[in-house]
């Protein structure tokens, strides 16, 4: 009992532990900030690859959040500031990739998978219907187990 | 029959899982291959009064390596480096990345220096213009100063022989 208490006491700093990522404190306005959240949320970092530039405590995550920092604070645009970091890293950089030739598989697989699903479902489904409908002679002994028992 | 398509969206899967997991994940293809060395300037590790810069890195093939003495994998790839630079194939420059200078004197005292000069970067900054994202890496550079190839991790003598060595042939190919 003792043991859980303690527990849940030590849990309670957890959040502590997030608020140490940002050593710099907040952007002088909520805009800037808002800007910088997104910025940052939308980065992946290059190290820990399945982090954002927010999440990470890798020392490349900090230099490009202190770069982001600094590009709004200078007044550049958010995408100004995207376009500096796949220049340097690449598209690997950004959780959404943009839409070009190498990366139509990728955007197009979601649908395409979708489709190919439906597709053989439907054919499934006929299939079967039709199997129920007209018992034949000759047909695979598990087929025509099924459809007896049905019948 | 019936097996045709199970037997044909296996074999697509076999061939995704095939390419996807023969690749190393943590490898990010650079996107400065073909493109022009990146912009530098940097105080020179060992005589702080001279630069280093893009500028020196055309001309002749060249080789950037990016290395830092808490960096586990520049300890292993430094007696490639050594061997590499008493072959005096191609003038290999370093460059020291969030570092410290007293420590990356004493590593090179220590080891030995392959570098023709290194570029002193503490604060990280040129490595984040080259795309630095895990030390070492070494860059390929061709006479007129064009990144050709990037490797990550550390430097062997058969990564030199198999991917170094073919692409600096053919510069030279090039130019006679």
């Amino acid at each position: 009992m003792k043991m859980r208490i303690v527990g849940l006491l030590l849990s309670a700093l957890i959040p502590l532990v997030s608020f140490a990522i940002d050593s710099d404190g907040p952007l002088p306005t909520p805009e800037l900030q808002a800007r910088y959240d997104r910025l940052t949320d939308e980065l992946r970092c290059v190290v820990c690859q399945n982090q954002t530039v927010a999440d990470s405590n890798s020392d490349l995550a900090k230099d490009l959040r202190e770069r982001t920092r600094e590009m709004l604070l200078a007044g550049a645009s958010d995408p100004e500031i995207l376009e500096f970091m796949t220049d340097r890293y690449g598209d690997f950089v950004l959780y959404r990739p943009p839409v070009a030739g190498r990366t139509v598989l990728l955007w197009a697989a979601p649908v395409l998978l979708l489709l190919i699903g439906s597709a053989s479902a439907f054919l499934v489904i006929r299939g079967r219907s039709q199997a129920g409908g007209l018992p034949e002679e000759g047909e695979d002994p598990f087929n025509s187990h099924e459809t007896d028992r049905h019948v | 029959m019936r097996y045709i398509i199970p037997a044909a969206v296996f074999a697509v899967l076999v061939g995704f899982f095939w390419i996807g997991l023969s690749k190393d994940p943590s490898e990010v293809p650079s996107p400065f291959i073909g493109k022009p060395a990146p912009v530098f300037q940097l105080t020179e590790l060992r005589d702080p009064e001279k630069l280093v810069s893009q500028a020196d890195l055309s001309g002749r093939p060249t080789v950037l390596n990016v290395w830092a003495t808490w960096c586990v994998g520049c300890r292993q790839e430094h007696e490639a480096l050594m061997q590499l630079a008493a072959m005096d194939i191609v003038p290999i420059y370093g460059l020291n990345y969030r570092d410290n200078r007293e420590q990356a004197l004493q590593w090179l005292a220590r080891l030995g220096d392959p570098y023709i000069a290194t570029g002193y970067d503490p604060d990280g900054a040129a490595g984040l213009d080259w795309g630095v994202y895990g030390a070492p890496e070494t860059f390929l550079i061709d006479p007129q100063g064009t990144v050709v190839y990037k490797h990550l991790g550390p430097m062997t003598l058969r990564i030199w022989q198999d991917e170094f060595m073919p692409r600096i042939n053919s510069m030279a190919g090039d130019q006679g």
